[in-house]
């Protein structure tokens, strides 16, 4: 009896979280596959088959912005761990007490804010007629206008901004739970602080470094507004090819191919890093 | 040469937190293949003195050579010094042998030469083919010697400890204490050893400082430290002692008499003292200095007195009861475990008798 009702009392409890799954989750997508290979023939009639799926391997735009979208989101990862680690090193081992609470607030600070807010920020900062463009003729150094807007650097700097959070929170963590003892002994053992870097402090930080960089690179693929934004109409991000089929050109069957192929790809992608950092990850951690 | 440079020497070294002296100007020396050790209560200074010899903290003022070479502004990794860590420090991502090679790699040592030395270094600490272990697959004591053998490989001249033993269990660093020293002897490294724990101290070392409020109280070889104590500081840290405040009611030449704020005249024999009649003292007796016996004795002899015992604390070899006289002072006292003391229960009577020259006496403080 003991056991069926706390049976019961798991399920009740794995409810909500089922249901979420189910409906939010498992259902869109299979909706979203079953759409993306239904096929027009007439008005109103579909038949399934995989043409939409060959509309974009066939149209160099579609599989050539894809790819696109995958580099730079990679790009933007990388350049997110770069620049966090520092931070995140700086903020757990360099701070104790009051200063790392302040540091690691500060790096809340942004996400006060929405995300279109902050990317206005940007904006206003980035024009041709905004604050670094003036900045730059009023000291002299450029002659006309400059315009940092509508550019790959643009959407870069706008991509890294918005998930910087993303991967200092898991580097911080830890990087925390690493002894300063062990930094230490590295030294005293004829280490330079590079060759710590790499035997004792990254593959340390090998979890964090991990699960950072997955949810900045979903982050970064599924973005929408930043690279519409600062890369302009013509930035040529996936998201943004989606969201045309759907809302402007009303080809429903061709947006949802190209979804099922974005989540593909971060399938992939994430899968292959998981594989490649577990390997490595095994090796170092070694408990299963 | 007759004269030889000390492999470590400290002079007048001084280390300041803010406005606390964490070390007070400390001068030593350790000769060649000593085992040095500096004993000290929590707090007292001994890591701050050990991570300044490592490089971790730079001395406030005062002077620190290795082999005459001063060490001041030259970074850790530089130093010919190796340190085991307090809670050991192996890096729990490599597996032994990347551990104890990790100071080679950093030398540049070709790979076939770094797997040679591990395996070789690992052997002479007892441990040979655990190279592929995890460090998490070793038990302490196992740690242990995976820590020193990893200092040891890089052959430092001076090889600094921070108590390594704390984390162990009683039995094994009993162990530990004679493998340490005969891994001392078998290196023939100079080791700076520092503890809390007096009897590592004195089972180790050939020299032993005993440090007090960042200070150097004492510097000797254990039996001195233990037998001659300097100071009431040192007399009560190292080893067992009954303390007795008392007055000092007469000098004459190296004998005094002193009274206790019970009335008990007690007869000691100290000649450097520097006591005075009328100042307050303070009595310092280890528990096998005094006597026990059934009967009062000869009358005449100084120091006797009777007693009831209190309690009976059996610890095999190192029994002792403790002894309460008349008026209220109790004694500790070792019990001898030849002769008929097998049969003492609490409450019997006993005379306690000590010699006037095994009392040390100290002026009191304040
Ligand atoms: N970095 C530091 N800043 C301020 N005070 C310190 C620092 N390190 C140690 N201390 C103080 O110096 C004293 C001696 O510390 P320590 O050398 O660790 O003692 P021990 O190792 O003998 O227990 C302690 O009172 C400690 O609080
Ligand atoms: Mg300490």
């Amino acid at each position: 009896m003991v056991s069926d009702g706390s049976k019961l009392g798991f399920y009740l409890l794995l409810a909500p979280i089922l249901l979420w799954l189910a409906v939010l989750i498992i259902l869109p997508h299979i909706g979203l596959f079953v759409v993306s290979i239904s096929e027009r023939v007439g008005p109103r009639e579909y038949e399934y088959g995989i043409g939409n799926y060959v509309t974009f391997f066939e149209e160099p735009l579609y599989w050539r912005t894809f790819a696109r979208t995958a580099i730079m989101s990679i790009a933007a990862t990388a350049l997110t761990l770069i620049l966090g680690f520092p931070i995140a090193y700086y903020i757990a081992k360099l701070t104790r007490g009051r200063t790392k609470t302040t540091l690691f607030l500060m790096c809340m600070i942004p996400f006060w804010v929405s995300e279109l807010v902050r990317t206005f920020g940007w904006m206003i900062l980035l024009r041709e007629t905004g604050v670094i463009s003036n900045a730059l003729q009023y000291l002299g150094l450029v002659d006309g206008p400059v315009e940092m807007l509508y550019n790959d650097a643009a959407i870069m700097v706008g991509l890294v901004y918005t998930s910087i959070l993303f991967m200092v929170v898991p580097l911080v963590t830890t990087l925390d739970s690493l002894d300063d003892s062990l930094i230490e002994a590295g030294y005293d053992l004829g280490g330079t602080g590079a060759a710590i870097l790499r035997e004792i402090v990254i593959p340390h930080a090998m979890p964090g470094i991990v699960s950072g960089c997955i949810v900045v690179f979903m982050l970064s693929l599924g973005n929408y507004l930043t690279p519409i934004l600062l890369g302009g109409k013509d930035s040529l991000w996936f998201t943004g090819m989606i969201y045309t089929q759907f809302i402007t050109r009303f080809n429903w069957e061709l947006g949802s191919a190209l979804g099922f192929l974005l989540l593909l790809l971060s399938s992939a992608v994430v899968f292959l890093g998981l594989k490649l950092s577990r390997q490595s990850l095994a090796e170092t951690m070694g408990r299963a | 040469m007759t004269t030889h440079t000390p492999d470590l020497s400290c002079v007048d070294l001084v280390k300041d937190f803010d406005s606390f002296r964490a070390v007070d100007h400390v001068s030593f020396e350790v000769p060649q293949g000593s085992f040095f050790s500096i004993l000290g209560p929590s707090g007292c200074g001994k890591t701050t003195l050990l991570r300044m010899i490592a490089g971790f903290q730079s001395p406030t003022s005062g002077d620190l050579r290795i082999k005459g070479r001063s060490m001041i502004g030259v970074p850790p990794n530089k130093r010919p010094v190796s340190m085991v860590f307090q809670h050991l420090a192996l890096f729990p991502t490599m597996n032994i042998g990347d551990n104890v090679g990790f100071g080679l790699r950093q030398r540049g040592v070709a790979k076939p030469e770094i797997t040679r030395r591990v395996e070789d270094i690992l052997a002479r600490v007892g441990l040979p083919g655990v190279a592929q272990r995890r460090v998490d697959q070793l038990s302490g004591g196992q740690k242990q010697r995976v820590a020193i053998a990893r200092c040891m490989v890089l052959e430092p001249d001076v090889l600094l400890l921070d108590e390594p033993l704390g984390a162990l269990d009683l039995k094994l660093r009993e162990h530990m204490k004679i493998e340490l020293k005969a891994l001392q002897a078998e290196f023939n490294t100079t080791f700076v050893y520092i503890t809390h724990d007096q009897s590592e101290a004195l089972v180790m070392s050939d020299n032993i400082a005993v440090m007090n409020h960042g200070r150097f109280e004492q510097v000797g070889p254990p039996q001195e430290v233990y037998h001659d104590p300097q100071t009431a500081f040192v007399a009560g840290f190292v080893g067992e002692a009954n303390k007795i405040a008392a007055t000092v009611a007469a000098v004459n030449g190296p004998n005094l008499t002193l009274r206790t704020e019970a009335g008990t005249e007690l007869k000691a024999t100290a000649p450097a003292s520097g006591l005075q009649s009328g100042q307050r003292a303070q009595v310092f007796l280890r528990p096998e200095a005094i006597g026990l016996s059934m009967t009062p004795g000869d009358a005449g002899e100084d120091n006797v007195s009777q007693g009831t015992v209190t309690a009976v604390l059996f610890n095999g070899a190192n029994s002792s009861v403790t002894v309460e006289d008349a008026s209220g002072h109790a004694l500790s006292v070792a019990l001898p475990q030849t002769g008929g003391f097998a049969d003492l229960r609490r409450g019997s009577t006993v005379y306690t008798r000590w010699h006037p020259d095994k009392a040390r006496l100290y002026a009191a403080e304040g």
